[in-house]
């Protein structure tokens, strides 16, 4: 049903740390691995070995460059579903393939359903969807719904691939409806906040920015603007000067 | 976006065909005319079907196209499924009459005409309710559609009574040459939203500080994806301008030359009024592939574009 529901039990979700991501790229490959082996079909990649290289990806890392004054600085900027409380891109689904769960909020495309005519991908403001060309129907994060509640992986392993494996716990996984889980507590503390607001989309995944930091004074002024040099140091630079 | 050749084949020869039906009911109540009417439904009908076969062809996976028309709740794409295969039901009822029993069926040329227009009203609410895509998100998209459609199917029309040589009432020829104002009007002021600063940006998209701030260091991946195909287009932009004008020319010039010519009295011209029908679906083409390829979509900003 592509109705949204008006209210879900649980609000699973992402939070995304962006002052410790480091850019690796690991929570994208872990994806790919995990995903591109389970219930749904594989997520294929066209000419895999030659120059012209390109796959289907559930998430992805953008690299952004802030810059403030003469200070600038990268943030790396993961992104995959957001799994919305509006989700525009369930909404317009005709067959009923795209469709929010009741019980977690978990947005998800049964596959026997999808057609393949790419409208959600149009209607999703952030790119989460991507059309396996192989397969032939839509691909979106799952939030690892096959991971979450498995009862046969370890209780560690009971979390998205994506948040499993980020070396620098840039990635936290929970539940939003829980004021007191932690990744409720993470967003309250740090200032977590929606991509694209006035999309109205509503998304259940939230960013945490860049903390503040010391700007150091910039190394791109040229010698002369330095302090005028005294004793020693003046003799020397005087002496260096008369030198052939 | 993607001009995507099925869907641009779609929309306006389905269009077209669904605008002639409306003038095809609208002469059958003014001045019935079975000659007219066993030419220009036939020919109606074969422009709707190319059309919707067309859309098929976009689909990854059109085996499982049957089912949608299931989500009619939420789906404007459900709602045109549902709009066009009710509106073959009226369709076939009128060919019953004109061609087993020789006559009109008002109601069934009324009832066509009526879910024709539906059937274009929900395709350009599909595009019109894509938020991600400003350009398209005003209400001028459905109305451009429905004045594209009614223009089309009018100079369809025209054409054809030239053709078989059955007179065009006045009254017909002036809503036909408003309609085409309407449209180019519209257009204009289409275009004019278009050009307008989107509230989203790149500092929204990322949440980074403030626009001028924020710049794309480095994409995800070294070659292009499936979302910078699809939504990413680009070519057009360099000769927006000009392909505009060349599509409102063919759009309004010949049809409104061909339009002053039946108001002043001269009708016998069956081969400019079908090159100006031509002409007409020419730039209606033009004017769909523009559509698509200089409407920007918000997923560019996390692709480096200015602006979305």
């Amino acid at each position: 049903m592509t109705a949204l529901p008006a209210h879900t039990e649980k609000k699973l979700g992402l939070v995304i740390d962006l002052d410790t991501c480091v850019g690796c790229h690991a929570c994208a490959v872990n994806c790919k691995e995990w995903n591109t082996g389970g219930d749904l079909s594989p997520l294929s990649d066209t000419d895999p070995y030659g120059a012209d290289v390109s796959g289907t990806w559930l998430n992805r890392i953008h690299s952004f460059e802030v810059t403030d004054g003469d200070d600038a600085r990268l943030v790396h900027f993961p992104k995959s579903c957001l799994h919305c409380d509006d989700a525009p891109c369930v909404t317009v689904c005709p067959t009923g393939a795209s469709l929010k769960r009741t019980e977690d909020g978990i947005v998800l495309v049964d596959e026997d359903r999808c057609m393949g005519c790419g409208l959600c991908a149009w209607a999703c403001p952030y790119g989460a969807r991507e059309m396996d060309p192989v397969a032939g129907v839509m691909k979106k994060c799952t939030l690892c719904v096959d991971r979450i509640y498995s009862e046969d992986l370890p209780e560690e392993d009971r979390i998205p691939a994506c948040v499993r494996t980020c070396p620098s716990s840039a990635r936290h996984f929970g539940d939003f409806a829980d004021p007191d889980s932690e990744v409720s507590l993470l967003v309250a503390a740090r200032g977590g906040y929606d991509l694209m607001p006035e999309q109205a989309t509503r998304p259940v995944n939230k960013y945490l920015p860049p903390r503040e930091r010391t700007v150091l004074p910039t190394l791109a002024r040229s010698a002369d603007d330095g302090p005028p040099l005294t004793g020693f140091w003046k003799w020397l630079d005087g002496a260096l000067e008369k030198l052939p | 976006m993607k001009p995507a050749f099925s869907v641009i084949c779609f929309t306006v020869l389905s269009g077209t065909g669904y605008g002639l039906v409306v003038w095809l009911a609208l002469n059958a109540l003014l001045q019935p005319d079975l000659a007219l009417a066993r030419l220009g439904y036939p020919l109606a009908f074969v422009m709707i079907s190319a059309g919707l076969l067309s859309s098929t062809l976009h689909l990854k996976s059109p085996a499982r196209a049957r089912f949608a028309l299931s989500q009619w709740r939420t789906s404007w794409l459900s709602r045109e499924g549902i709009a066009a295969l009710a509106t073959y039901l009226p369709l076939l009822v009128v060919f019953w009459g004109l061609f087993i029993e020789g006559r009109h069926w008002h109601v069934a040329a009324v009832l066509a005409a009526v879910g024709s227009m539906l059937t274009v009203f929900c395709t350009g609410m599909i595009y019109q309710t894509i938020r991600a895509v400003r350009a398209w998100a005003t209400p001028m998209t459905s109305v451009v559609y429905l004045l594209a459609a009614l223009t089309g199917g009018g100079a369809f029309c025209v054409a054809l009574q030239t053709i078989v040589g059955t007179p065009v009432p006045m009254p017909v020829s002036l809503v036909i040459a408003l309609a085409l104002v309407g449209l180019m009007a519209t257009k204009h002021l289409w275009w004019r939203n278009l050009a307008a600063p989107s509230a989203s940006t790149v500092a929204t998209a990322t949440g980074l500080g403030q626009p001028g701030d924020v710049s794309l260091f480095e994409r995800p991946h070294v070659t292009e994806n499936w979302l910078t195909e699809e939504m990413g287009f680009r070519v057009a932009r360099n000769h927006a301008a000009r392909l505009r004008r060349i599509s409102q020319g063919l759009l309004a010039v010949p049809l409104a030359a061909l339009l002053v010519s039946l108001i002043l009295g001269v009708t016998d011209v069956p081969i400019p009024a079908a090159l100006a029908t031509g002409l007409f679906l020419l730039g209606a083409f033009l004017e769909r592939w523009l559509f698509f390829a200089e409407a920007r979509h918000t997923v560019g900003l996390y692709y480096g574009a200015n602006h979305a």
